[in-house]
C-alpha cells in the first residue's frame, strides 16, 4: 500500500492484485476463458532464447548484403563506381542503383489522400539522386557480413551537392529548393475536411483562442532491428521471404505488384518479430532488393540493419506542425474547432505516410460535442528520412493538440480543467453518439473512468498541495496533467477506408481446424510481434469450442500456413481478427452440431451445446463432447447425408464501425523551478478497453503504451540540423527512456462494452500512447503557470523549461511583474 | 586470426578468430547460439547482454579475442536441466516481456543484479537495469519480476519482498 498525499492508502497494484485472485479460478464466472489472466504461451521459447528473428535464420549457401548510403541530404550522383569493390575477397556481386533500377522498381504507397497527391517515384536504389541522408545508392552481397563492411569501403562515390530542404514552412514558401524538381512543388497534397460553418460559431463566440503546437519528429525504435531474408528456387522462379514485418500478406501483394513477380509465387513469413510499433508497417527497399538480389543470384541472401542505420532508414513518426484554434462561449461551451496542419511526409512517400495525418483529421475534436469544425492538412516533402506510421499514427498528434488547447482555454475562462471537460464532453446516456466527424461512437462512460482516475489519483488532496506550494513560493511547483481521450481504432470498416482513398480492405480472416484427437488450431490473419495473439485467440477459441486452453494452438505469419489476412496494426488484431476467431468458431459448432444430432439420433433443433458437449433437450443423458464429433467427423463413416466430411470453417469478419476505447489519464509532475528539472510524482490512468480477454496483456499493453508517450513528452526528439544531416542518429542521442527514467503506472479499468462486436471488445494497444503525452505536458504547464508560462516544447527537457523560466523572468520583470 | 578457446553454456569451443570480431557476432555466427540477439551499435540497449566469468557484459562491446579463456552464460545456458531460471519463471509469471528480444539481456542483466544485491529496492532495480532498454513493457512488470525472483531466491514468499511493484510495501 502506498500512503498518498492526503493520507489515504491507496492500493497501488489494482490490476495485479486482480491478476493474482482471477488466475486462481478456472475463470472469473468458474468456466470462461475471457476474462482471465493466462501466462503467455509465446514466453516459453522467448524466455529461454528458442526464438526464430530474422535474423537468426541461416540457410545452406546464405550471401550477405550490404547498402552504401548517402551521407548527404539532397545531390547529384555524378559518379559512381564498384568496381573495386566486386574485386575484394568474399564478394559476390556489388551494384549500383542504375544497373538494378530495371529491376527494383518503385516502392509502394497505398494511400493516396486525394486524386492530385504528387506522388513522386521511390527507387529502392537511388539511381542520380540523393534525397534524404541514408538514401541507398549501391549494394554489396558478400560471404559475410564483414566482408560486407570492407566492401563498402572500397565503392567510389562522387556527389554534386543540392541544396537541403528541412522547414516545412520554408519548403512551401516560393522559390523554396525542391525535393523532387520534377514535380515543381514540394506540397504533397491539400487535405480539407469541414462540418458545420465553423466562422459562423467562431463569429458568435465570446473566446477564441489560438495555439501552435509542434509535435516532433520520432523514431519508433522496435528493439529488433529489421531484417530480409530471400530464398529462392531459382529453377522455379519461386521465393520465400523472411521478414521481420508486421504484414506479411501485405507484404506479398505489394512485393508482387512491384517486382511483377506472381503472387503466387511468393511465400512471405514474418518468423518471431521483435516489435513494430508501425515501422515494420511498410514496404521496405530492402525487402525488394533482397527479392531482386536473390533472383539475380539464384542464392539465399541476408540483410539486417545496425541500429544506426535503422534510425536514418527505417520509417519515423509524427512530425507536424499544429495550428488549432477553439471557439467558445464565455460559460465554457465549446462551439468550434480549426485545424491547420502542416505535415512532414520526408523525401518520399512509403505506404502509408500520406494517411497518417487522415486518421488523425476525425479525432481532434475528441470526446467533446460542438458545432463546427474546420480541418485542413498539408502534406510536406522535405529532404528526411520518410514518415509513416508511429503508435497511434495521425490520433497522438490529434489527442495532445486537442488536449493541450482545452487546458488552455481553461486558463483562458478561469475554470478548473476537469470541469471544463465534463461541461463538454459526450454524456454516458447520449452514447451512440454521432461526432462533428461524422463517426459513431458506439459506446463508452466518460463520467465512471474520470471519477475511479480521480479518486485513485487523490486530485483533490494534489491540488490542496498545489495551492500549498504555489502560496509558500516553493522551488519545488506541482503540476497536475489531464487527458480525457478516444480514439477511433481497430482500422476496420472496409467500406469506410475506401471512402478516405486507403489502397486495401480492413477485414480479418481466421480459420479454425478441428484435428482428429480433438485438438485445435486457430489459423490467424493478424501477425502479433509482441501482442500476445498466440495467447488471447487461444482463450477466445477455448471458450466458443469449450475445449481446453491448453489444446488450441494459433498459426500466424505465414502466406502458406495462413493464407489470408490483413496483418497486425491500428488496434486491430483483437477487435477485428481477434472476431473473427469467435465467429468460425461458431461455423466449427453448427457443423459439429448436424453430426451430434445424427449421432445421438435427434433433430438438430433439439441439440444444445455448453461447454464442449452436445446434449438433447430433454434427454441429459443423451451427449456427446466436440471431441468426439471431431474425431467422428475425421473417420466420416456415419455422417449425415450430403454432409462434407469436416468440420473446418473460415470467416473473415468485417465490422461496420470502428472501435472507440477511451480513458482518462492523469500526471502529477514536479518541477524544479530554479534547475527546470521535471518529475514524474504520480500517473494514474483508468483506460476503458470494453471488455477484456485477457487483462493481464491488456494491462502491458497499457504499460508500455505509456511508456512511449510519456517518452514523447520528456525524453525523445528526432533532430536534424539545417543541412539535413540527422543530429541523433545513434541510441546514444535519441533518448529512449530506461527503467530509471519512467515511474510506476498505477493503471485500472472501466469495461464498457462495444456494440459493434459480439465479444464487447475494442482496441488497446496504442491507448497508452495516444493518452499519455498531453498529461504530461499539461502537468509541467500547470506546475509553470504561476511563471507566465503557457506552453512548453516537447520534449520538455530540463534546458527547455529552464529556459522558459529565464525567459518569463526577464520578461516579467520588464513589465515591472513578479518572478 | 588468433585462437581463442571458450566455455559457452558448458560446452567448450576453440576457433580462430579475428582480432575486431565481436563477441556477439563470435557467438552468433560461428558457434550459432543465436538466443543472444543485437539491438543497437554503440552498446546503449543491452540486448546482447551476457554472463562472463558470472558477471554481465555487453558482449556487442567485448571482443571474442577478450573473451579467450573465459566462461560464458547465455539465455540459451541459464536454465537448468530444463528448470527455469527463478528470473525467468519470474518474467513469465508477471509478463515482463512482449516482444521479447530485449529479454535475454534483460534476464541476464537482472541475475546480475540479484547476485550482487539480493534483496533490491524498487529503485535500486530500476537502477540496475538502466543498461537494458525495452520498448514493450514500460517496465513495470520487469520490475516487478525482478523483485519477485529476489524474494524467492531469497527464500522468501512474494509477499516477504522489501519492496514489491504495484502490491503494496
Amino acid at each position: 500500500m502506498t500512503e498518498t498525499d492526503a493520507g489515504q492508502m491507496v492500493d497501488t497494484g489494482q490490476i495485479a492484485e486482480k491478476i493474482a485472485d482471477s488466475d486462481l479460478q478456472s475463470g472469473p464466472d468458474g468456466t470462461k476463458e475471457m476474462g482471465r489472466s493466462r501466462r503467455r504461451k509465446e514466453d516459453a521459447k522467448l524466455i529461454t532464447g528458442q526464438t526464430t528473428w530474422t535474423d537468426n535464420i541461416t540457410l545452406p549457401g546464405l550471401l550477405h548484403f550490404a547498402l552504401l548510403r548517402s551521407p548527404m541530404a539532397h545531390a547529384k550522383i555524378t559518379r559512381i563506381d564498384v568496381a573495386a569493390a566486386r574485386e575484394l575477397p568474399g564478394v559476390i556481386a556489388a551494384f549500383t542503383g542504375a544497373e538494378l533500377a530495371g529491376e527494383l522498381g518503385s516502392l509502394p504507397n497505398a494511400w493516396t489522400v486525394t486524386p492530385d497527391m504528387v506522388s513522386p517515384a521511390h527507387p529502392p536504389l537511388a539511381v542520380d539522386e540523393v534525397r534524404y541522408v541514408g538514401d541507398a545508392v549501391a549494394v554489396v552481397v558478400t560471404r559475410d557480413r564483414y566482408s560486407a563492411a570492407d566492401a563498402l569501403e572500397a565503392i567510389e562515390v562522387e556527389y554534386e551537392p543540392l541544396p537541403p530542404v528541412t522547414d516545412l514552412e520554408a519548403a512551401l514558401a516560393d522559390g523554396s529548393p525542391l525535393v523532387h524538381s520534377e514535380k515543381g512543388t514540394n506540397r504533397c497534397y491539400d487535405w480539407p475536411f469541414a462540418a458545420g460553418d465553423y466562422e459562423a460559431v467562431k463569429a458568435k463566440a465570446d473566446v477564441v483562442l489560438k495555439r501552435r503546437f509542434i509535435q516532433q519528429r520520432l523514431i519508433p525504435t522496435a528493439m529488433e532491428p529489421r531484417a530480409v531474408v530471400v530464398a529462392p528456387i531459382a529453377a522455379a522462379d519461386e521465393y520465400t521471404i523472411y521478414s521481420a514485418t508486421q504484414i506479411p500478406h501485405i507484404l506479398r501483394v505489394m512485393l508482387a505488384l512491384t517486382t511483377g513477380i506472381p503472387e503466387h509465387k511468393l511465400r512471405v513469413i514474418a518468423p518471431d518479430v521483435g516489435g513494430g510499433f508501425g515501422s515494420k508497417l511498410n514496404v521496405y527497399a530492402e525487402e525488394v532488393i533482397a527479392l531482386i538480389l536473390a533472383r539475380k543470384l539464384g542464392r539465399p541472401v541476408k540483410w539486417t540493419e545496425s541500429r544506426s542505420e535503422g534510425f536514418q532508414t527505417t520509417t519515423h513518426g509524427r512530425d507536424q506542425i499544429q495550428d488549432i484554434e477553439i471557439a467558445a462561449t464565455s460559460a465554457g461551451q465549446i462551439l468550434g474547432l480549426k485545424v491547420d496542419l502542416l505535415a512532414d511526409m520526408g523525401a518520399y512517400l512509403q505506404l502509408l505516410t500520406a494517411g497518417v495525418p487522415i486518421l488523425g483529421a476525425f479525432m481532434f475534436p475528441a470526446i467533446y460535442k460542438m458545432e463546427a469544425y474546420s480541418f485542413h492538412c498539408t502534406g510536406v516533402f522535405t529532404t528526411k528520412t520518410p514518415t509513416d506510421a508511429y503508435r497511434g499514427a495521425g490520433r497522438p498528434e490529434a489527442t495532445y493538440a486537442i488536449e493541450r488547447i482545452i487546458d488552455e482555454l481553461a486558463h483562458e475562462l478561469g475554470r478548473e480543467p476537469m470541469e471544463l471537460r465534463k461541461q463538454n464532453w459526450i454524456k454516458h446516456e447520449e452514447f451512440p453518439y454521432d461526432t462533428i466527424c461524422g463517426l459513431t461512437y458506439d459506446s463508452g462512460n466518460y463520467e465512471a473512468a474520470t471519477e475511479k482516475a480521480m479518486g485513485l489519483f487523490d486530485y483533490d488532496g494534489l491540488r490542496r498541495e498545489q495551492a500549498e506550494r504555489r502560496e509558500r513560493k516553493d522551488p519545488i511547483q506541482l503540476g497536475l496533467g489531464i487527458s480525457t481521450f478516444t480514439e477511433m481504432c481497430g482500422i476496420a470498416p472496409s467500406r469506410v477506408l475506401g471512402s478516405l482513398s486507403y489502397g486495401a480492405g480492413g477485414w480479418e480472416a481466421a480459420s479454425i481446424r478441428m484435428l482428429p484427437t480433438g485438438k485445435v488450431e486457430v489459423v490467424t490473419g493478424t501477425s502479433p510481434h509482441g501482442q500476445g495473439h498466440v495467447t488471447s485467440w487461444s482463450q477466445i477459441a477455448a471458450d466458443a469450442l469449450g475445449v481446453p486452453f491448453e489444446d488450441v494452438e494459433v498459426i500466424h505469419g505465414d502466406t502458406d500456413s495462413s493464407p489470408k489476412g490483413m496483418d497486425t496494426y491500428g488496434s486491430r488484431s483483437l477487435v477485428v481478427g481477434g472476431v473473427a476467431v469467435h465467429h468460425a468458431a461458431g461455423k466449427v459448432i453448427e457443423k459439429a452440431r448436424r453430426v451430434a444430432a445424427h449421432l445421438l439420433e435427434a433433430a438438430e433443433s433439439d441439440v444444445e451445446f455448453k461447454a464442449g458437449t452436445f446434449s438433447v433437450k430433454g434427454s441429459p443423458e443423451a451427449k456427446t463432447t466436440i471431441q468426439d464429433v471431431a474425431l467422428a467427423t475425421f473417420a466420416a463413416h456415419n455422417l449425415p447425408d450430403g454432409m462434407e466430411p469436416t468440420l473446418d470453417s473460415d470467416y473473415v469478419f468485417d465490422p461496420e464501425n470502428f472501435s472507440f476505447p477511451h480513458g482518462t489519464h492523469l500526471c502529477a509532475m514536479e518541477v524544479d523551478t530554479e534547475t527546470g528539472q521535471s518529475k514524474i510524482r504520480k500517473y494514474v490512468c483508468v483506460d476503458d478497453v470494453g471488455a477484456v480477454v485477457n487483462p493481464l496483456i491488456v494491462e502491458g499493453q497499457i504499460h508500455g503504451g505509456l511508456a512511449q508517450g510519456i517518452a514523447q513528452a520528456l525524453y525523445e526528439d528526432c533532430v536534424y540540423d539545417a543541412e539535413g544531416n540527422l543530429l541523433t542518429g545513434t541510441m546514444v542521442d535519441y533518448l529512449i527512456p530506461s527503467a530509471a527514467d519512467l515511474p510506476t503506472f498505477i493503471t485500472d479499468r472501466t469495461e464498457t462494452r462495444a456494440t459493434s462486436n459480439p465479444l464487447g471488445v475494442k482496441g488497446v494497444g496504442e491507448a497508452g500512447c495516444i493518452a499519455s503525452t498531453p498529461a504530461v505536458i499539461n502537468a509541467i504547464v500547470d506546475a509553470l503557470r504561476p511563471s507566465g508560462i503557457n506552453d512548453i516544447r516537447m520534449p520538455a527537457t530540463p534546458e527547455r523549461i529552464w529556459r522558459a523560466l529565464q525567459e518569463s523572468a526577464t520578461a516579467g520583470s520588464a513589465t515591472g511583474g513578479a518572478q | 586470426m588468433t585462437r581463442v578457446s571458450m566455455k559457452v553454456d558448458g560446452v567448450t569451443y576453440e576457433d580462430d578468430v579475428e582480432a575486431r570480431r565481436l563477441l556477439v557476432h563470435h557467438l552468433r555466427d560461428t558457434l550459432g547460439r543465436v538466443g543472444t540477439p543485437i539491438g543497437c551499435d554503440t552498446s546503449n540497449c543491452g540486448a546482447c547482454t551476457v554472463l562472463l566469468d558470472g558477471e554481465s557484459v555487453k558482449s556487442c562491446s567485448v571482443l571474442a579475442v577478450q573473451a579467450d579463456q573465459a566462461q560464458i552464460t547465455t539465455i540459451q545456458g541459464l536454465a537448468e536441466d530444463k528448470t527455469w531460471h527463478p528470473v525467468q519463471k519470474a518474467f513469465q509469471e508477471h509478463h515482463g516481456l512482449q516482444c521479447g528480444y530485449c529479454t535475454p539481456g534483460m534476464v541476464l542483466a537482472a541475475v546480475d543484479l540479484l547476485n550482487n544485491n539480493p534483496d533490491p529496492t524498487e529503485d535500486e532495480v530500476r537502477h540496475g537495469l538502466e543498461g537494458n532498454l525495452c520498448r514493450c513493457t514500460g517496465y513495470v512488470n520487469i520490475v516487478r519480476a525482478v523483485l519477485a525472483a529476489a524474494a524467492e531466491m531469497r527464500g522468501a514468499g512474494a509477499g516477504q519482498a522489501k519492496s514489491t511493484v504495484g502490491v503494496g510495501a
